[in-house]
């Protein structure tokens, strides 16, 4: 996994990069499997893999040609950015290392009427207000978008060029 | 099965006696593999076969029937070709990801086949949200395919690519939410016990009217998803020569061909397990001999792939416009109104229980 991650960053061909962070993002789904989340690990290939990567690829597919090489940055940037990468791996570690785990003994698997239930409760420890939340922004971002599809005229639109 | 369950448990501790536990746990792994990749192999090149005769009884012609009894080796002949075959590749291909995609579209095809229950001990991976991993799996293996499109740095490919990607994408909404109101009256997500609670009826009986809407629109979707006819913009043949693997040859080629029929057969093995009581057979007919279970999913599943081959030869090509219409314009709507009316009758009780 980490072979991956420094590849999808070091690769100089966008689509490769992508592929890699892809490699990336099923690792993940696997150790969620392998730690008996189901859920969360085929939420994880849903979301990630299956949806967030393939508009990835379908923006590379539809601004980039095969032979295009992306450029390197310049010193001066790479510095910076490596820097400020070192400064906020430092205050993850600190942070992950001073903060007290307690080891969980049982081994049962999150059914997915727990995490449905949890969701809609509003008692102690549940997570309506979050959810409702989340509803009322995923609602103005698709108020959003249609008043932005239906801004340009018809023939722009996205579907019908391809 | 009994007698094919007592070799398996004796595989089983003769693995556990001879090696460390460690050890014998990969090697079970391993060997669990290989079987599915044998089922998987001979599914789709009996699928092939099959789809070649269904076609040829369509138009009146005979089909395959010389090589072996009535053409049943002529798939084998076919694939014994094809890894003979130069694997040819264009010199300004990206190598790295043209190589990759058949092996994503086959991979991600054949992960989804280790989840279904083929009879009540018959199941390699019972994970407790089969269908959700099952909708999962399927949105990976469009990755493959636009990946193969672009990799050939072919323009016919790219578009046949990009076609299918729109496509895939849109028609994976239905899936999800025609198989999401039958979880509603299933109560579970877990394949096992989807078939399980089907004992007092099938699922298409039991929730009747929404139910048939939505098996007709998961047959629908399931069509589009597979990039068959009438859905195949993909590789329409007049327009793109192959669609995105008209760059590959020989093997590779290969696989992604079964890998198309192998979704079509687990396309109709979901609408078995889902609709159709996956192994139960009809009645209680056969349950004193559990192993007639392989029997009844196969013959379900294969009816449902006359069905889809049906499709194919029966309606002609839908332009791209056309299709995303019925997607987000038909089916999309109907779909939620008939998880509300689904949610309806569960609350009411208005199933139909035997």
């Amino acid at each position: 996994m980490i072979v991956f991650a420094i590849a999808s960053v070091t690769s100089r061909k966008m689509l490769r990069s992508v592929i890699y962070l892809l490699f990336v993002l099923i690792g993940i789904a696997g150790i969620f499997f392998l730690i008996d989340y189901n859920f969360l690990a085929a939420i994880q290939l849903t979301i990630y893999a299956g949806g967030i990567i393939v508009l990835l690829i379908f923006s590379v597919l539809l601004v980039h040609h095969i032979e295009m090489e992306l450029e390197i940055a310049k010193t001066t940037k790479q510095l910076l950015t490596g820097s400020l990468c070192l400064i906020g791996l430092v205050i993850f570690l600190i942070t992950i290392y001073s903060y007290d785990f307690k080891e969980v003994k049982n081994h049962l698997t999150t059914s997915t009427v727990d995490i449905g239930t949890k969701l809609l409760s509003y008692g102690p420890g549940g997570f309506i207000l979050p959810f409702e939340v989340i509803s009322v922004l995923l609602l103005a971002i698709m108020i959003g978008a249609i008043i932005i599809a239906k801004g340009s005229k018809p023939s722009n639109k996205n579907n019908s060029s391809i | 099965m009994n007698l094919t369950l007592g070799i398996i448990n004796n595989i089983h501790d003769w693995l556990f006696g001879v090696m460390p536990e460690g050890m014998a746990a990969i090697v079970e792994m391993i060997l669990i593999a290989l079987v599915y990749l044998g089922i998987f192999s001979v599914v789709g090149l009996f699928l092939v076969l099959m789809e070649r005769r269904v076609a040829a009884w369509f138009q009146l012609r005979i089909g395959p029937n010389r090589v072996g009894f009535q053409g049943l080796l002529q798939t084998v002949a076919d694939a014994l070709k094809l890894v003979s075959k130069e694997l040819t590749g264009t010199t300004k291909a990206d190598k790295f990801l043209y190589n990759l995609a058949p092996y994503f579209v086959i991979i991600s095809s054949l992960m989804a086949l280790a989840v279904f229950p083929f009879t009540k001990d018959f199941q390699a991976f019972d994970i407790n949200i089969g269908i959700f991993f099952l909708i999962a799996i399927s949105s990976i293996g469009v990755i493959g395919i636009l990946l193969g499109g672009w990799a050939s740095n072919n323009k016919f490919a790219l578009i046949g690519a990009m076609r299918s990607g729109v496509q895939t994408i849109s028609y994976e909404l239905s899936i999800g939410l025609s198989l999401l109101t039958m979880v509603l009256i299933a109560g579970s997500l877990q394949l096992s016990e989807i078939v399980e609670v089907q004992k007092n009826g099938w699922l298409i009986v039991q929730g009747h009217l929404p139910a048939i809407i939505a098996f007709m629109i998961f047959m629908i979707s399931g069509t589009a998803e597979t990039n068959r006819a009438p859905f195949d913009m993909v590789e329409a043949e007049s327009e793109l020569g192959a669609g995105f693997h008209t760059e590959y040859s020989g093997m590779k080629f290969a696989y992604f061909f079964l890998a198309e029929f192998i979704n079509m057969f687990i396309i109709a093995a979901i609408a078995t397990t889902v609709f159709f009581g996956g192994w139960l057979s009809p009645f209680g007919l056969t349950e004193s001999i559990p192993w007639l279970g392989v029997f009844w999913f196969l013959s379900k599943t294969l009816v449902l792939v006359f069905l889809i081959m049906w499709f194919r030869w029966t309606f002609p090509r839908l332009r791209v416009d056309q299709l995303l219409t019925l997607e987000w314009k038909y089916l999309l709507p109907i779909n939620l109104v008939n998880m509300v009316v689904m949610a309806f009758i569960v609350w009411l009780n208005l199933t139909i229980q035997f």
